[in-house]
Order: C-alpha cells, then sequence, then structure tokens
C-alpha cells in the first residue's frame, strides 16, 4: 500500500523522491507492535487473570433503593468461609456505613448505591475505584490479606460537602 | 519541486474577524487561570478564597467551574475557530465564500459565552465543565454551551464552502497541508459534539426548564463522554497542524513527511470518538466487554500520535542539521530557541510526550482502576490541553499577533522566559499531580477542608502549589505581552511584512498518494466504526433508559 524503498543511509535529505521514509516505515510498524502488546496484556489480566473493572451490575430506583432489602439495612453481611458482603449507600455527604470492620483473610464484595447524585468510592491503597451513579450497583471484589484501616473516600465532585465525605474499613488482625 | 507561491495576505477586515477571536480567547484565559493557582494553594494549605468571598468568588467549585470551562472550553474554542480561519484563507489562498456566515457563526459563540457565564458567576452553574447529571445547572448554562458548539459549527460550514469552492477549481492538487488539517479538526469536531449535543437538548435542557421530572445519570455520562475524549483532540489537532505545518519553517526546516502528516490526520478523524468508554471503565452500566473494546481503539488512536512523534522530531532534526547542528543530540542545540515560538512549542512537545505516556496509562483498562478520579487524571490533562495545546497556542500567538496587527512582538527575550515559566511550572506542578494520584488523592475536591488527608502527601502538595505559583507568572506574562504588543505604538519598518510561516514539505505533496486527500472514504469509515463501537450499547442504554434521577443543586 505504502511505498518505500528511499536510500536508509541517508534518510530526510531533498531529493527523495517516495513519499515514505524507510525509518518511518519501521517506526510504524514498532508503534502498532507495541500498541498490541499493551493491548493483549490488559485484555488477558482482565479476563484471564481477574483484574477485572466493574461491569454491568443491576439498576434500581435511586427515590425508593433506600427503602428496601438489603439497603435499607447497609452493611456488612457475613456470608461464612471468609466471605463477606459490604452494601453501601452514597449521598450528599456520607457513605452508610462510615465504617466496616472485617478480619484479616477476609474476602469482601463491595455494593455501592447513590440515592442522590453521582459519587465515587475509592479504598484507598487498594485497586477498589469505582463510578456510583445514582440507579445502578457498583460492584468489585477483594480480599484483604493484611491488617490496617483503609479509608474510602469520596472522588467524584458532588457538590459543595464532597471533601469531608469519607468512610474507614478497618481489617482487624485475628483474635484481635 | 514545486517552488512556493508568496502566501496569501489577509485583508484588514480578515485580520480583524480573527482578532476578536484572539481578544476573546485571551480574556477567558486570563479570568480562568487566576482559579487554577487558587485551587493549587488551596490544596498546600493556604486558602485565598476568603478573600474572594465580598466578590462573590470564595467558593472552591464556583471557581473550579470558572477554570473548567473558561480554560478548557472557551479559550481553546475561540482560540481554534480564529486559528482555523486563518488555516483556511491562508493555505487556500482565497477569502471565506461567506464571510457573513462566519460572522455569524462568531456571534453566535460570543452570545453563547455570556449566557453561559452569568449563571456561573452567579453561582446557579457550580457544576463544573463535565456537568455530571443529575447535578444541575440553571438553563441558561446549558443553553450558552450549546450556542458555542453551535456557533463553532456555522464557523465550520463557512469553511467547507470556501474549501468546495476552492476543490472544484483545482480538483487535482493535494489540498494545503495547514487546511487539511484544520477541516479534519472541524469535521471530526462537528462528529464529536453530536453526543454533548444530544446530552443537552434531549436530557439536560428539558430538565432543567422542569419539563422533565428526572434524568438517567449513566446514559448523561455515555452522550458526554462520546464527545468528552474527541475534545481532547479538538484541544490537540490545531497544535499538530502548527507542529507539523508551520514548525519545521520557523525551526529553518521542512516537513519530514507529507504523507505521514495526513495519514495521522484522516486517523485522528477516524479513531478519536469510538473510544469513549475509557472514561467510564470503572462505570457500574456498561459491560465489561465495551469496555474493553473501546480500551483497544483508545491504543488504536495512540498510533497517529506516535506517528506525530516520529514526523515532527524528524522534521525538526531536519531543520536543526540544516542550522550546523551535529551528533546524535547536537541537532536539538542549533534548533533557534532564541524564537519565543518555536521555544513555547518544543517545550509543549517535550512535556507532552508525558501527557502521551500517562494518556496510554488511562486507556489500559484495569490499570485505570489505579488513576481514575485521582489527582493524576487532571495531572494529566495539564499536560494535553494545558501544555501540548495551550503552549503551543501561546507560542502561535507569538508570531499571529504580530501578523495580525503589523506590530513587532513586545519584548521577545522576555515571551522565551515566559514559554520557560509555563514548562517548569507545569513540570512541578504535573509531577506532582501524577504521584498524588497515586498515592489516592481525589481530584476536584477542597482538599484544604478533607479529612483524610495524609502526612505522605503534604510535600506533593506543596509542590502542586508551586508549581500553580509559577505557572500563574507565566499566564500574566503571556497576557501581558500580548497585550503589549497589540496595543504597541510601534508599528513594524516600511516593507517588513511578517508571513504565516508555511512549513514546505521535504516530498513533493503531489507525490501523496490520491487516497489520503478524498472525503468519502475516510468519512464514511468514521461514522461506520462509530456505529459499531457505539452503536449497540447505546441502543441497549437508550432502550433502558429510566428517567427517575431528581436534579440536585449543589
Amino acid at each position: 500500500m505504502i511505498s518505500t524503498d528511499s536510500d536508509p543511509t541517508n534518510p530526510g535529505e531533498d531529493g527523495r523522491t517516495h513519499h515514505l521514509d524507510v525509518y518511518e516505515r519501521r517506526w510504524m510498524i514498532a508503534s502498532v507492535a507495541l500498541l498490541v502488546v499493551f493491548a493483549a496484556s490488559v485484555a488477558v489480566a482482565g479476563f484471564g487473570l481477574g483484574f477485572q473493572v466493574p461491569g454491568h451490575e443491576s439498576r434500581v430506583d435511586p427515590n425508593t433503593v433506600a427503602d428496601s432489602p438489603p439497603w435499607n439495612n447497609p452493611g456488612l453481611r457475613d456470608l461464612g468461609n471468609g466471605e463477606y458482603e459490604v452494601y453501601v449507600i452514597g449521598r450528599q455527604y456520607l457513605f452508610e456505613p462510615n465504617e466496616i470492620r472485617v478480619p484479616v483473610g477476609a474476602t469482601v464484595t463491595f455494593y455501592v448505591t447513590s440515592v442522590d447524585v453521582q459519587h465515587g468510592f475509592k479504598l484507598q491503597d487498594t485497586n477498589i475505584n469505582m463510578q456510583i451513579v445514582p440507579g445502578h450497583i457498583s460492584k468489585l471484589t477483594r480480599t484483604f490479606e493484611k491488617a490496617g484501616e483503609f479509608p474510602y473516600i469520596c472522588n467524584e465532585y458532588c457538590g459543595l460537602g464532597h471533601a469531608s465525605m469519607a468512610g474507614s474499613l478497618i481489617v482487624e488482625a485475628q483474635g484481635g | 519541486m514545486l517552488t512556493q507561491p508568496r502566501t496569501y495576505q489577509l485583508d484588514t477586515s480578515q485580520k480583524r474577524f480573527i482578532s476578536y477571536h484572539l481578544v476573546i480567547a485571551v480574556i477567558a484565559l486570563t479570568v480562568g487561570s487566576i482559579f487554577g493557582p487558587l485551587q493549587s494553594f488551596n490544596w498546600g494549605g493556604l486558602d485565598l478564597y476568603q478573600f474572594l468571598e465580598p466578590i462573590g468568588l470564595g467558593d472552591y467549585y464556583k471557581g473550579l467551574t470558572l477554570h473548567g470551562v473558561l480554560n478548557a472550553l472557551v479559550w481553546t474554542t475561540f482560540f481554534i475557530t480564529g486559528f482555523l480561519t486563518l488555516t483556511t484563507i491562508v493555505g487556500l489562498g482565497r477569502p471565506l465564500k461567506h464571510p457573513r456566515l462566519n460572522w455569524a457563526g462568531f456571534i453566535t459563540m460570543a452570545v453563547g459565552l455570556v449566557m453561559a457565564g452569568i449563571p456561573i458567576l452567579a453561582g446557579w452553574a457550580s457544576v463544573l465543565y463535565t456537568f455530571y447529571p443529575p447535578l444541575e445547572a440553571h438553563w441558561g448554562f446549558y443553553l450558552g454551551l450549546t450556542l458555542v458548539v453551535v456557533g463553532s459549527w456555522i464557523e465550520g460550514y463557512g469553511f467547507y464552502l470556501t474549501y468546495y469552492q476552492w476543490r472544484k477549481e483545482n480538483p487535482d492538487t493535494r489540498t494545503p497541508f495547514i487546511t487539511f488539517g484544520g477541516l479534519i479538526t472541524m469535521v471530526m469536531w462537528q462528529l464529536a459534539t453530536i453526543g454533548v449535543a444530544v446530552e443537552i437538548l434531549t436530557m439536560l435542557l428539558p430538565f432543567s426548564l422542569g419539563l422533565l421530572d428526572g434524568t438517567d445519570p449513566q446514559l448523561g455520562r455515555t452522550f458526554f463522554w462520546f464527545t468528552g475524549h474527541p475534545l481532547v483532540y479538538f484541544w490537540l489537532l490545531p497544535a499538530y497542524i502548527s507542529w507539523y505545518g508551520l514548525l519545521p519553517r520557523e525551526a529553518g526546516g521542512k516537513l519530514f513527511s507529507d504523507s505521514a502528516a495526513r495519514l495521522a490526520f484522516w486517523l485522528f478523524l477516524l479513531l478519536s470518538i469510538p473510544v469513549g468508554f475509557h472514561h467510564q471503565f470503572v462505570d457500574p452500566g456498561i459491560p465489561n466487554s465495551w469496555k474493553l473494546i473501546h480500551a483497544t481503539l483508545t491504543y488504536g488512536v495512540a498510533f497517529p500520535s506516535l506517528l506525530t512523534l516520529f514526523t515532527v522530531v524528524a522534521s525538526l532534526e531536519y531543520a536543526g542539521r540544516k542550522r550546523g547542528g551535529t551528533g546524535l543530540f547536537g541537532w536539538i542545540r542549533a534548533l533557534p530557541w532564541h524564537k519565543p515560538s518555536v521555544s513555547a512549542q518544543l517545550l509543549a512537545g517535550i512535556l507532552f510526550m508525558f501527557g502521551g505516556i500517562g494518556g496510554i496509562t488511562n486507556a489500559s483498562y484495569n490499570v485505570n482502576l489505579v488513576v481514575h478520579n485521582t489527582a493524576w487524571i487532571p495531572g494529566h490533562f495539564h499536560l494535553t490541553v494545558a501544555t501540548a495545546a495551550t503552549l503551543s497556542y501561546m507560542g502561535i500567538s507569538y508570531w499571529l499577533v504580530p501578523y495580525l496587527t503589523g506590530k513587532p512582538l513586545w519584548k521577545p527575550k522576555l515571551a522565551v522566559a515566559q514559554t520557560w515559566f509555563w514548562f517548569v511550572g507545569m513540570l512541578i506542578f504535573s509531577n506532582a499531580m501524577h504521584v498524588l494520584g497515586l498515592l489516592g488523592a481525589p481530584r476536584r475536591t477542597d482538599l484544604n477542608s478533607a479529612p483524610y488527608v495524609p502526612e505522605e502527601w503534604s510535600g506533593h502538595l506543596l509542590r502542586v502549589s508551586i508549581g500553580g505559583a509559577i505557572l500563574l507568572i507565566g499566564v500574566i506574562l503571556y497576557v501581558l505581552i500580548v497585550y503589549k504588543t497589540a496595543r504597541g505604538k510601534d508599528h513594524l519598518p516600511e516593507g517588513e511584512e511578517i508571513e504565516v510561516p508555511i512549513a514546505e514539505s521535504i516530498t513533493d505533496p503531489q507525490l501523496t498518494p490520491m487516497w489520503l486527500d478524498r472525503w468519502r472514504p475516510w468519512l464514511v469509515g468514521s461514522v461506520a466504526l462509530i456505529i459499531l463501537a457505539y452503536g449497540p450499547q447505546l441502543a441497549q442504554q437508550i432502550s433502558n433508559a429510566q428517567f427517575t434521577s431528581p436534579g440536585f443543586t449543589p
């Protein structure tokens, strides 16, 4: 498609008669190869190794979601075998609940929704980072191997009190 | 080899028309840029908003809305439409076919600006420049923004009609590169803004007027990002026109490859739009498979940027060697760094390499979990819109303002210093923002009043402030230089004219194959790809739309 047989030892001189330089063509091939490697890497990591982003979960009515189970009682559910679910409601300008305690080793699935505007849910120092959109449920799972305190903060502008919207996940050492 | 004919000279009325665009652009930049440093000082612990309270500007988020709208939307759109008017007229060597049409477009934009500006200043539209529903602004804000966009479309129609006439008379000539790039920029913009136009006209405007009780925030996001990503290319492509089509001449060289430059522009038309879900990787309402498709296409649009890197650097190397530069890097030193316009664009290009790397990071699907809505993101786009685009526009104005006014640039050495202030300020600011993002700091947040800021962030927050202060000096100097040039008493000496620095290509543009100068296949391809990448998912979101979210005024 693209002709290129100009003298590779003398690129970029006046008098070139072909419209595309040989180095330019090599650069193009290398660029495409690099981008293909990137795309393949994230696809394998996401769909093969489980480093996944939130997907489509389910729809709710933001006006009534907080009235019926499980959202009328936000917080932690112990499913046994170290598995937990936590339901979090975002509203201007707080999270319900604003404190969650789990033991070390817990695998926690976060379900988050909003009853008013868009919020963010970012669990600091982890890859739990979700856009919270009224009418939708955002879901991600993570296992906590170390004890410690992880703040969760709203990272989408939601109004004047946005900066104060935060909570805390506490991973407790076993027996403690 | 074709010899370059003498460039077409604009008459006074044409120069004045373009100048009005620049006047509004620079005023918007001036006002909007006051608030950026205020935010950066707030992050460093110095809250100056209390002193602005008496004039009604004491609100962090009102200031943030002004900064985003005026700098990212108004400064850019007015500068770009003015600049593309120039690339159309000068490139084709003929006046606009219907100057009144372009005037109508410009006036529409200006009316829209006033209409959107009033509610922002009144505090009725502190919804930031992304105006995510169900945050609700005054209807004047939405209508005003719509008029700015529609006005830019009308100016675009004026370009098309002028081009169409030229093409009829010159069926076999390659479109002059700067005109070609300008037209593609405008066509891409007109396709891209369909998303936000639909969002505003069918959802937000009726919503803010009380005709709809609720809205569907997820659908709104999808329409917004249909426009929101190509918006970045609308900012960048005019800078690319200059880097490919003007800068080589200013640097004393030629465009390395006319074909590669045109191919890059076509690929931007093809790939800028069907990539919007990469802003929505962590959204709940979109299936992961569609997110991955858009991630892949986003890697695709990185290709023409990589191509640009090669061609622009090769053109500059050619210039540097012609100027006597030797060795692997000697040609860089040999470039005319003493010219403010060249210095600005070289520095913009250097920082943009980091912007490109960060952009590929953002596009990387699950990697986005680390950076979404963190300070990394504004750190990133201050390298793209606020440096690659803005610093290049500043560089362009260092020859454009003298060209339009017939007056010499005021203090060229100070203008060179100005470009370095911007470069150094942005280097510090942007690096600190990227680091803060990786540490988890949220974007667009009044951090001075946030309860969760750990000690670990404080050094970087201070660097954000320092960078902001240097950038403030940079913008003050820029406005001062432009003002002093335009209002200066000295005129250029008799017989000395400034020409638009149109770069020749090393290869004769007529060697460029005709398929790189034909609209139909690329337009059809672009629309087809948009339909493939957006159609099914958009149809799904529209058919499942639930207009149940009531509005909230921030």
